[in-house]
């Protein structure tokens, strides 16, 4: 066996493990694993501009392909800087993993410079991490975290390497049996537990499809396997934000996104619904509103892949622990071999159709060409505009991301990137990246806020320096919109701090850095600048002015019920109580 | 508006994990960042290799929570095995040690050592004015001889927390 260097075990480990490109920011703890890296031309590094952005890059590149997402930072604010990505990544279930630099293992502890406790910092915000103290360590644990970051419920690793680890030489060692020693997700659904939930759901008179990230974190077999269970049960089905692109936005089954921003028919489905059937979605605070009258006369139903989502926040009638995509399949299959046929659910459609006759997403407008643009109707133009072209959409976080998430329909997995969880402004520019340099060759639209925009902004050089595509569309309302909407409904219009004060004119930053940019200030130029942007090659921004003071609605009030939304502006009545601000 | 708090029920974990680095503040962490109570934690490895270590942690909440706590730590990667004690109702056996110091002289000297005889806790260390007790039970039986032992003179207490393991022939 040959001696390497621990920074070339890491590399070759990389190679090994199939990884194709690095999203990175070099420093002095690493400076070992970059010369590696520099004899290896096969791995594609990218060179961010901040490590927050390589994280959300390599969130973008995960999720719009599926693979691991690969970072490497330095030590101390190398590694603090990536904390706001991996703990995004880990809310949201995205398998990456991050390689940190350390200082060496005779500084650990001396606050020495560029020194931090990446380890202890990142604890509890991944699904877990490393400190290698031996370079013939690196091989088994490289091994490992990969193997971890993609199997069972995905989420974010960190191994930290001092910088004499890299530097030291060993023999690189690939472990035979990746089979982690006390990590044993439970991937195959129980057989009884599959053969109960087809019972429940062919006895079911008023079911709903609650699905979530787990499906797409499943594959695009899982989202073969929902829309084929649908067709057999002839039950509608609803998303929660990461779950948009399981089920096609044009189907006649599909309710629309449910939760706080979701459709009329999605809430009241819940509501009403005598048997829920979640799949691969976590029950969260934006999906289930009130508690206690959430979907009170439901059976539940809930597969995941993570036992602990499971009676967490909703006590459920039937448990199953696996894959979204088995679960499913089994479920299919158990529902053939039974001979179940669609029951007559038309009472229910009934209902369904009577709840989506309030036409819950319409919003006014004016028509005239010298209009203001109503941010939905922006959002709408871009969806008719790139249909037929299957674009990869990323938003920032706030109301464009709502209304993205309303109005822009996905006929598949893997085309929308946002940040559910842990709702990071600043997520979608650096996401757009990742994906356009996974997808050389597809369209990516970042949906921006003028405000989420400007947080990760700089990597407009990291787009002009790989020469990357990427449109950026801003719903500019010169507002934190969704701040200042919630301190119109709760703070009786006391704007604090929410206006975008002094922005940079958009069109002029993109020339300064070799970008084109367009604006659009009217609804007579909205067409054709979409137009503009999607026919102009190279990375292009636009500064989309819309009405300043939109709300995003429907809306569920929070403390409310599903019952309870606001569906215009005009069902805003008085201000809440503490109880229902505390529950924000 | 008040934050109202859920009292519960009290519940031993055994949890056998590996025994690496980070782990104990990976567990630990997992109870102060998702707010579950820690009433006591006792950690040593018990393998040949020192490969594994058994920790045994006295915590309370509400069934449902006990059951979150239960999936939340077993999901943990260093982690092997997550058990309820309590599922097996009483038949576990908790022991916890404490040494308990008691400086005095005359009658309450002499009554001091009359119910460590009582509580058949033994004397480790005297001198004319002071006793050291070791006393070893469940932790009720500790906290009747603390307290008795307050009327004696007592001065100083270490107490280990609880081990507890369940009867009969059957491994973890």
């Amino acid at each position: 066996m040959t001696e390497m260097s621990g920074a070339d075990m890491v590399v070759q480990a990389l190679v090994d493990l199939g990884v194709d490109t690095v999203f990175g920011y070099p420093g002095g703890a690493v400076l070992p694993i970059y010369d590696a890296l520099y004899k290896h031309p096969t791995i594609q590094h990218i060179l961010v501009r901040h490590e927050q952005a390589a994280t959300h890059a390599a969130e973008g590149y995960a999720r719009s392909t599926g693979k691991p997402g690969v970072v490497l930072v330095t030590s101390g604010p190398g590694a603090t800087n990536a904390v706001t990505g991996i703990t995004d990544a880990l809310l949201d279930s995205i398998p990456m993993v991050v390689l940190t630099g350390q200082v060496s293992t005779a500084l650990i502890g001396t606050d020495a410079f560029q020194e931090c406790d990446t380890v202890g910092i990142t604890r509890h915000c991944t699904k877990h991490n490393y400190l290698v103290m031996d370079p013939e360590r690196l091989g088994p644990i490289l091994h490992e975290a990969f193997h971890i970051a993609t199997h069972g419920r995905p989420g974010p690793v960190v191994i930290d390497i001092p910088k004499n680890v890299q530097v030291a030489t060993g023999e690189y060692v690939v472990p035979e049996n990746i089979l982690h020693n006390s990590y044993r997700p439970q991937v195959e659904p129980d057989g009884d537990a599959i053969a109960r939930a087809v019972a429940m759901i062919a006895a079911a008179e008023r079911p709903v499809f609650y699905t979530g990230g787990g499906v797409i974190n499943a594959g695009p077999a899982a989202s073969a396997a929902l829309r084929q269970l649908v067709a057999l049960t002839g039950a509608p089905v609803t998303s929660t934000l990461m779950g948009l692109g399981a089920f096609p936005s044009d189907d006649e089954k599909w309710l629309g996104m449910l939760g706080m921003h979701g459709t009329y028919e999605a809430n009241m489905a819940m509501n009403r619904a005598d048997l829920i059937i979640a799949v691969g979605a976590r029950f969260d605070d934006r999906v289930t509103g009130r508690l206690d009258a959430f979907s009170p006369d439901s059976k539940k139903i809930h597969i995941d892949i993570d036992r602990s989502s499971i009676n967490k926040i909703v006590p459920v009638d039937l448990a199953i622990v696996g894959d979204a995509g088995r679960a499913l399949a089994a479920i299919v299959a158990d529902w053939q071999a039974a001979g179940h046929k669609a029951r007559d659910l038309g009472e229910w459609w009934r209902r369904v159709d009577g709840w989506r006759a309030t036409r819950c997403l319409d919003f006014p407008e004016k028509k005239e060409a010298d209009a203001e643009i109503m941010p939905q109707r922006a959002v709408k133009a871009l969806f008719d505009a790139t249909r037929g072209r299957d674009p990869i959409v990323t938003t920032e976080v706030g109301q464009h991301q709502m209304w993205a998430a309303q109005h822009f329909g996905f006929a598949d997995p893997n085309r929308w990137l946002t940040s559910g969880g842990l709702g990071t402004m600043g997520y979608g520019f650096p996401a757009a990246v990742g994906a356009q340099i996974a997808n050389p060759d597809r369209l990516v639209i970042c949906i921006a806020g003028e405000a989420s925009l400007q947080m990760n902004i700089q990597e407009m050089g990291t787009v002009a320096q790989y020469r990357l595509p990427v449109k950026i569309f801003i719903l500019n309302n010169e507002w934190m919109g969704m701040v200042r909407q919630w301190q119109e409904l709760t703070y009786e219009s006391r704007y604090s701090n929410s206006y975008s004060d002094s922005l940079p004119d958009f069109v002029k930053l993109a020339d300064a850095y070799g970008w084109t940019g367009l604006r659009i200030d009217t609804l007579g130029e909205l067409e054709a600048g979409i137009q503009t942007m999607l026919d102009t090659p190279g990375p292009v921004i636009v500064d989309c002015r819309v009405a300043k003071l939109a709300n995003c609605f429907p809306m569920i009030p929070s403390g409310a019920a599903h019952t309870d939304m606001i569906l215009q502006p005009s069902d805003v009545t008085g201000t809440m109580d503490d109880e229902a601000k505390a529950l924000v | 508006m008040k934050i109202k708090t859920e009292a519960g029920e009290r519940h031993v974990l055994a949890i056998t994990v590996d025994n690496e680095a980070g782990v104990l503040a990976k567990i630990t962490g997992l109870f102060t960042a998702r707010g579950y109570n820690i009433e006591s934690l006792t950690v040593a490895d018990i393998t040949a290799d020192h490969a594994l270590s058994r920790i045994t942690i006295v915590t309370s909440g509400p069934p449902p929570i006990i059951d979150q706590i239960i999936a939340q730590l077993d999901r943990l990667v260093p982690v092997h095995k997550v058990v309820d004690l309590n599922d097996a109702g009483e038949a576990h056996v908790e022991r916890e040690i404490a040494l308990v110091k008691v400086a005095g002289t005359g009658d309450k000297r002499i009554e001091a050592l009359r119910l460590a005889d009582v509580f058949r806790a033994k004397v480790v260390d005297t001198t004319l004015s002071s006793f050291i007790f070791e006393i070893t039970g469940n932790s009720d039986k500790v906290n009747r001889f603390i307290a008795l032992m307050r009327e004696c003179g007592l001065v100083e207490v270490g107490r280990t927390g609880v081990v507890a393991i369940a009867r009969g022939p059957e491994a973890l």
